[in-house]
C-alpha cells in the first residue's frame, strides 16, 4: 500500500527525523489558513502540492510555489480542482518552501538480490534514482542493512563519508539514514525513500548547513498491514476503484486491463500465462484474476461479479488446474454466479485437475463450452469475443 | 537420485494439526514420503494423521526424538517466519515453507538465520517438491497432486504453483518424467533461487534435462541464465517465462511478479536464457516438444 507524501512525512516525523513544517489541506480556505500560520512563522514562500498516488504530479501542474496567501489560496483552489493521470485531487500540503543548497538521494528498500534491506544514497538527489543509475552507476552508493540490527552507524557513515558529507552534516546523515531503517523494519514498508534529502542553511548549526526531508514516498507490505492498523486506517479509499476494493476484500487478486476477454484463473503465473496465450492467439485479455488456492463457489461467483463489471468484456476465458482448488467447486460457483448476473457474455471454461470429471459433468448439463487444452481454450475465446462460435 | 527430496527425507510437518497441514500430509504420506513428525505449540505427546505420527511442542524435540532432517511448514502467515528459524536453530537442514503472505521483512530476519546454520530454505509462498516414484515410492513434501508425475529424469524448477503443475503434465501426458520438480515460490525474498536450484540440479546425476519456468519481477532468471551459459553446457534446457502480456508497475498477483521500469520484464528474460542456450516456450505445452529438439532423450 503506498502511502500519501503527507502520510509518508508524518510517519518520518514520528520516528524523530527532520521533516518541515506543514499541513493538509481539503478546501482553499484552508490551505489560506495554514499558509498564514506559515507566513507568520518567517516563511517567505510556501510549496502547495497535490496529494496523488501517482508521479510526475509536479509537470501535470500539481505541485506550485506561493508568495502571499491570496496566492495561496488561489493555486490550492486550482490544485484541487485537477485530475492527476484519472485521479481527481482531494487534498493538498502546504509547507513552507525551503531555500536549497543541494540535494540528496536516500532510500531504504527491500532487495530482492542481496535478500535483505538495501540502502541507496546519491549526491545527485532531486531527480529519480533511475536516472541517476542510467546516467552514471558509479554516482550510486549502496549499503545491506545488518538483518536483524539495522543500518549500523558505521555503515551509514561510510554512505554519508562517500556522498561527501562532513562535519556536523554526517552526523545528521547518519542519524536520518539509520532512522530510514528503523521506519521501513518498524513499520513493515518495504520503500522508504527520501528525495531531496535537502541541504539548507541554519546559521545556528555548527557547519551552518542542516538536512530536512523534503518529499517522502513509503510503501507498505501488504501482507503486514493486519499488525499495522493504524496504517491501514491511512488507506485511501477514495482513491481505489469499487471493484478493485471488493476484488481485495474477497482475496481475489484482480487488475483491470483494456482487452475485451475476461480472465478468471487459480495461481498468479498461470493467470499471467493465461494472459501470454490469450494474446498470442490474436486476442486481448480485459484483466488479470487470480482466484487463489482452494477458492470456493462464493468467491467465485464474485470474481464473476468483478469480471462482468467490466463493460468492455465481450467474452470470458475460465482455466482451473484443480490442486487445493477442487474443480466440481469451480464449476458450481459459474453455474451459481450465472443465475445472478445481469449480462451474459459467451464463456469458454477449461477445468483439468482435481474433481474435473465432476466438473466436466456440471458443466455439461449446464451447457457451458468447454475445453481441454490451454491453447484451445485461449483461442476459443479469442473467437467467441469476436463474435464467433466456440 | 533426486534433488533436496528423496528416499533420504525424514519429514517433520510444522503446523500438522491445522486444516491445509492435515490434509496434505495425509497426501504426502499416500506418496511414500515418510512423515516421521508433527509439530505444533501445545499439542506434543498427542498423536496425528490416523494414529501414525507423533506430535512434538516443538521442532528441537521433534529432531532429537525421530531424527527429522526436513521440514514441511504450514503455519500461518504471522508465525511463519518464526517457524522457519525454529527450524533452522534445530539443526533441520532441508526446510520448505508453504504459508503465503508472510511479511517480507520477517523473510529477511529469518533467511539470515538460515544462511547462518548453512540449512536451504525452499519458499516461502512455494508449492514444495515432489521426486517421483511409482506406488507409493516417491517422496513428496508440499502441496503438489501427486497425479501429475511421472518418475524419471528432467529436474523441473518454477516460481509459480499452478503454472507448474500445467508443464509438469503436459510433459507426463508426453511420457517425459522428473527427476524432481520444485516449486521455489513467488516472493520478493525467498530462500532457494532459480540458480541454486541449478547448482542442485547440475549436481545430481540422475537429472539429465532443465526445465525452468520464470515469470516477470527481478532478476533471477538472468542469474541463472548466466551461470547456465557456463555450467550446464552438457543439459538439454528448457524454459518457459510467464507475463509477456503483463503492464508495467502492477503486481501480478505474486507479490514479486512486477515489471519496475525497464527491469524484470519478460523480453529480457527470454533474451538472457535464449542466449544461454536455453530453448525458450511460447506456451507451457509447447516445452515437451522442445525438450526434444534440444537433445533429450528418453530414458
Amino acid at each position: 500500500m503506498k502511502l500519501h507524501e503527507a502520510e509518508a512525512r508524518e510517519l518520518l516525523r514520528r520516528a524523530g527525523l527532520p521533516v518541515p513544517d506543514g499541513e493538509v489541506a481539503t478546501t482553499p480556505a484552508a490551505a489560506r489558513a495554514t499558509a498564514e500560520r506559515l507566513f507568520a512563522g518567517g516563511a517567505t514562500q510556501v510549496v502547495i502540492k497535490a496529494q496523488v498516488l501517482v508521479g510526475g504530479r509536479g509537470k501535470a501542474g500539481g505541485v506550485k510555489l506561493a508568495r502571499s496567501v491570496e496566492e495561496a489560496e488561489k493555486i490550492a483552489a486550482q490544485i484541487l480542482a485537477l485530475t492527476i493521470k484519472d485521479l481527481p485531487v482531494r487534498r493538498v500540503l502546504v509547507a513552507p518552501a525551503a531555500e536549497i543548497l543541494r540535494e540528496i538521494y536516500l532510500s531504504a528498500l527491500i532487495d530482492r538480490s542481496s535478500r535483505g534491506i538495501l540502502l541507496m544514497a546519491s549526491a545527485a538527489g532531486g531527480m529519480e534514482i533511475e536516472e541517476v543509475a542510467a546516467k552514471d552507476p558509479t554516482a550510486i552508493i549502496r549499503e545491506i542493512a545488518h538483518p536483524h540490527a539495522g543500518l549500523l552507524p558505521f555503515q551509514a557513515r561510510r554512505l554519508g563519508l562517500r556522498i561527501g558529507a562532513r562535519g556536523d552534516l554526517l552526523k545528521q546523515f547518519v542519524a536520518i539514514a539509520t532512522g530510514l531503517v528503523r521506519v521501513a523494519r518498524e513499520s513493515d514498508a518495504d520503500l522508504v525513500e527520501v528525495n531531496p534529502l535537502a541541504v539548507v542553511p541554519e546559521p545556528e548549526l555548527p557547519g551552518g548547513e542542516r538536512l530536512v526531508c523534503l518529499d517522502a514516498k513509503v510503501t507498505i507490505d501488504d501482507s503486514a498491514l493486519d499488525r499495522h492498523p493504524e496504517l491501514e486506517a491511512w488507506r485511501d479509499e477514495d482513491s481505489e476503484d469499487p471493484i478493485d476494493r471488493e476484488a481485495r476484500e474477497m482475496g481475489i487478486a484482480y487488475i483491470r486491463l483494456d482487452g475485451s476477454i475476461g480472465c478468471m484463473v487459480n495461481g498468479a503465473g498461470l493467470a499471467m500465462t493465461t494472459l501470454d496465450l490469450v494474446t498470442r492467439a490474436g486476442g486481448t485479455p480485459a484483466n488479470f484474476l487470480d482466484i487463489g488456492g482452494g477458492a470456493r463457489a462464493d468467491k467465485v461467483a464474485a470474481a464473476m461479479r468483478i469480471i462482468l463489471a467490466d463493460k468492455g468484456v465481450k467474452a470470458i476465458l475460465v482455466n482451473i488446474f484443480g490442486g487445493i482448488t477442487r474443480g466440481d467447486e469451480v464449476a458450481r460457483g459459474l453455474i451459481e454466479a450465472r443465475g445472478q448476473q445481469e449480462r451474459t457474455v459467451p464463456m469458454v471454461v477449461r477445468i483439468v485437475g482435481t474433481n474435473a470429471k465432476e466438473a466436466a459433468e456440471l458443466l455439461t448439463a449446464g451447457g457451458f463450452a468447454t475445453a481441454t487444452s490451454l491453447d484451445e481454450a485461449a483461442e476459443k475465446a479469442v473467437a467467441l469475443a469476436a463474435g464467433g462460435a466456440a | 537420485m533426486s534433488i533436496l527430496v528423496g528416499p533420504q527425507t525424514r519429514l517433520v510437518v510444522q503446523g500438522l494439526t491445522g486444516r491445509e497441514g492435515g490434509f496434505h500430509a495425509a497426501q504426502m504420506a499416500a506418496y511414500g514420503t515418510k512423515i516421521v513428525a508433527g509439530v505444533t505449540p501445545g499439542r506434543g505427546g498427542e498423536r496425528a494423521l490416523d494414529e501414525s505420527v507423533p506430535m512434538f511442542d516443538t521442532v528441537i524435540d521433534a529432531v532429537r526424538e525421530t531424527g527429522a532432517n526436513t521440514s514441511c511448514i504450514f503455519v500461518p502467515a504471522a508465525g511463519a517466519g518464526d517457524a522457519i528459524a525454529e527450524a533452522a536453530e534445530a539443526g533441520i537442514k532441508v526446510i520448505f515453507c508453504i504459508t503465503e503472505g508472510i511479511p517480507v521483512h520477517d523473510m529477511v530476519g529469518a533467511l539470515a538465520i538460515v544462511r547462518a546454520h548453512g540449512a536451504h530454505l525452499i519458499g516461502p509462498n512455494c508449492p514444495g517438491a515432489t521426486s517421483p516414484g511409482a506406488n507409493g515410492s516417491g517422496t513428496k513434501v508440499g502441496i503438489i497432486p501427486a497425479s501429475i508425475h511421472l518418475p524419471g529424469d528432467v529436474g523441473v524448477v518454477s516460481r509459480s504453483g499452478t503454472l507448474t503443475y500445467e508443464a509438469v503434465q503436459s510433459m507426463t501426458d508426453a511420457g517425459i518424467g522428473q527427476s524432481t520438480c520444485l516449486g521455489i515460490g513467488g516472493d520478493p525474498i525467498i530462500g532457494t533461487t532459480f540458480r541454486e536450484a541449478l547448482e542442485l540440479f547440475a549436481a545430481d546425476s540422475a537429472t539429465r534435462a532443465i526445465v525452468l519456468i520464470g515469470e516477470i519481477g527481478g532478476s533471477a532468471e538472468e542469474e541463472a541464465a548466466a551461470w547456465a551459459a557456463e555450467n550446464l553446457k552438457h543439459l538439454p534446457r528448457v524454459a518457459f517465462i510467464a507475463g509477456r502480456a503483463a503492464p508495467e508497475g502492477r503486481r501480478m498477483g505474486h507479490a514479486g511478479a512486477i515489471v519496475s521500469g525497464a527491469s524484470g520484464r519478460a523480453v529480457d528474460k527470454i533474451a538472457a536464457l535464449e542466449a544461454a542456450g536455453f530453448k525458450v516456450a511460447g506456451s507451457p505445452t509447447e516445452l515437451p516438444r522442445l525438450l526434444i529438439e534440444a537433445g533429450y532423450k528418453k530414458s
